[in-house]
């Protein structure tokens, strides 16, 4: 990078750097063709591409760094005292939830990446190697879950600075963000679906939006779920948001919310099966 | 050790591609010997780049057979895969990482170690002049040098055969003379190459085979020199001191040597087709120096005269205009767009600009990048 600002303005002076046909006939000759890689190295490999990108441009992390700390601070100080009588209060039963909120919501930007990158020629290159062929998918949501994980510890952080104390401790505040990074992984293949399957960013984005909106709100993130008419709660009580949320509320209270877990992790299952399959076969067929 | 038992890089019978109402390759049969490089000429949206990422298992043909080294792009895939390389049109490297990066990527994912993957990337960035620039994104390299790197990240495992798309569209001159290069020694090291472009010189420089197509159809095939034979011995190329003299003059070589005159635009220059013997046996050059008397003793004064091959643009063009037309043997008077002999090379522009005009003089680029955006 260092070299970028001295370099760059004499493009042309550069062309004229020969190529060294000898030493090229020679590289072809030499070349030896190693074994595939596995499925995991291709995959780690598109992961690396994915961290590569965030070096080069960093201010794409402003979504997982600036934007859910807005998120905290907007909805403890303007909820706080009406919902639950103090801030402080609501902050125990609001963090986790929160927490599920924005690293769920954050998950959409996935769809985004995924349509701008396939239009662009290196994704020719890549869907003519002989290579697992998830493993582009996979190393985006690689990729991925390291913002998961940037946007939970910034979002932790902040909570602990707030006043949250979770009874679960650092173990508790662990085991529910690795519960959360598992279900984004998994729910992201809704996204590199729409990512492949709709014709322009924008409508990604409209598409992503009608998704996540109802989905995160409806649920029991922000409020007891038995304050809400019938019919809205026998969505809510059934949305994996909700199992989610009551899921990783619980692990970092210290509780071991085993039925919750598993819808979490079932419903992981059930969208990687549906939304991976159906991802794979618009990626075959771009 | 790199060919198939049929000796066949490609093959392929029928091959249909559409796309809506659009029949953007329609029945192309192809048949690309192993170790040459094989070009695929034609003018913009012909259908060129179509059955390119139909061979290269990017897209699924709609009717018809390709097999590459005797394996079905659409059963074998993943074989195929593991033998070809492919450079497309829009170069296939991704432009926020370095080159480095680039190569270290497509390394690893073409299973070498880290360390391997490294020193093959060092020695391919030195190989094609980038060591330099190797650590800057590629989105700040100019033209020439993203496409060495494209051309790089395809040779990183030596493949077997080569797609190159268009790799010089858009270049000046001197780095597509680099890209000639570059071909030129992969191809000695026994990969094939199959080669699109719309600059009929490169294909006459570069390749052994030529197809042509238009409108998703393959429309001669051949060797250069088979090629150039199908249109005609070659014309006739002279120019007048007096335009008054110009009826005359084409009264004797229609009557001398059975010339097609083409219209011109140079009421000077006078081009006209011969025929390699006429209906006496004798061959061009004896007709054309009968011709020549012929003008002499007629009182026509000429200040140049010369007979060549037909070019590839002319055949190229006659080829095209033969099948826009719908009619005609190949040998048919293609229309004013033919008419190579005009001076100084101001070619009559805009007096129909199409496809085929661009294709026959568009050397700077910039007519053909606009074209054919993938959607």
């Amino acid at each position: 990078m260092t070299t970028a600002t001295t370099t760059t303005a004499e493009p042309r002076a550069e062309e004229l750097a020969p190529v060294a046909t000898d030493t090229l006939a020679a590289l072809l000759v030499a070349g030896e063709r190693p074994p595939r890689p596995s499925a995991w190295a291709a995959s780690a490999a598109f992961g690396w591409r994915a961290v590569l990108k965030i070096k080069h441009v960093p201010e794409q992390l402003f979504d997982v760094t600036a934007f859910p700390i807005m998120m905290v601070l907007m909805y403890t100080y303007l909820f706080g005292g009406a919902l639950a009588g103090s801030t402080g209060e609501y902050l125990q039963f609001l963090l986790p939830g929160i927490l599920v909120m924005n690293v769920v919501m954050i998950t959409m930007y996935t769809g985004v990446a995924v349509n701008t990158d396939i239009q662009k020629g290196v994704f020719d290159r890549f869907r003519t190697l002989p290579i697992w062929r998830p493993a582009p998918m996979v190393g985006y949501l690689l990729g991925d879950m390291l913002r998961y994980v940037l946007a939970s510890i910034v979002m932790v952080t902040l909570g602990l600075i707030m006043g949250f104390r979770p009874a679960g401790g650092a173990v508790g505040v662990l085991a529910g963000v690795v519960l959360l990074v598992a279900f984004s992984f998994a729910f992201s293949w809704i996204w590199t679906m729409f990512g492949l399957m709709l014709r322009s960013e924008k409508s990604v984005m409209g598409v992503s939006m009608m998704v996540i909106f109802p989905l995160t709100f409806l649920s029991n993130i922000f409020v007891d779920p038995r304050t809400m008419p019938g019919w809205l709660q026998a969505f809510v009580n059934n949305s994996p948001v909700t199992h989610l949320s009551s899921g990783v509320r619980g692990l970092m209270a210290g509780d071991w919310p085993a039925a919750e877990i598993a819808w979490s992790l079932g419903w992981a299952g059930a969208l990687v099966l549906v939304f991976g399959t159906a991802t794979m076969r618009l990626y075959n067929r771009k | 050790m790199k060919q198939s038992g049929t000796g066949l890089a490609i093959e392929t019978s029928g091959l249909v591609k559409v796309f809506g109402e659009t029949r953007a390759v329609d029945g192309v049969d192809l048949a690309v010997p192993a170790g040459t490089v094989y070009g695929v000429l034609g003018p913009n949206g012909a259908g060129k780049t179509t059955t390119v990422r139909m061979l290269a298992t990017l897209l699924r043909p709609d009717g018809g057979e390709a097999r590459v080294f005797g394996h079905d792009v659409l059963r074998e895939a993943d074989t195929v895969r593991g033998r070809v390389s492919l450079t497309g049109q829009y170069a296939s490297v991704d432009e926020d990482l370095t080159g480095l990066e680039n190569l270290l990527l497509l390394g690893r994912l073409l299973g070498h170690g880290k360390r391997a993957a490294r020193e093959r990337a060092g020695e391919l960035l030195e190989a094609f002049g980038l060591t330099a620039a190797a650590t800057r994104q590629v989105k700040n390299y100019s033209g020439g040098m993203r496409r060495r790197l494209d051309i790089a990240a395809s040779i990183l495992n030596t493949p077997d055969l080569l797609f190159l798309d268009e790799p010089t569209t858009g270049l000046d001159p001197r780095s597509r003379n680099q890209v000639w290069d570059i071909v030129r020694a992969v191809v000695a090291q026994g990969t094939t190459v199959l080669l699109t472009t719309q600059y009929l010189d490169e294909a006459d420089q570069l390749a052994a085979r030529i197809a042509v197509i238009d409108h998703g159809k393959v429309i001669a095939e051949g060797t250069k020199g088979e090629l150039k034979a199908s249109v005609g011995a070659g014309a006739v190329h002279l120019r007048l001191r007096d335009a008054a003299q110009r009826p005359a003059a084409e009264k004797v070589l229609t009557r001398a040597m059975n010339a097609r005159i083409q219209p011109d635009h140079d009421p000077l220059a006078l081009t006209a087709r011969v025929d390699a013997t006429d209906g006496n046996g004798h061959s061009a050059a004896e007709q054309a120096a009968r011709a020549l008397a012929e003008l002499a003793r007629s009182g026509v004064v000429v200040d140049t005269f010369s007979l060549g091959q037909p070019s590839l643009d002319e055949v190229f063009l006659a080829l095209t205009d033969r099948t826009a037309d719908g009619a005609g043997p190949a040998t048919a008077t293609p229309g004013p767009a033919a008419t190579p002999a005009i001076p100084g090379g101001d070619a009559p522009d805009g007096q129909d600009g199409t496809d085929v005009q661009e294709g026959k003089d568009g050397q700077d680029g910039q007519d053909h990048t606009k074209e054919g955006i993938p959607a």
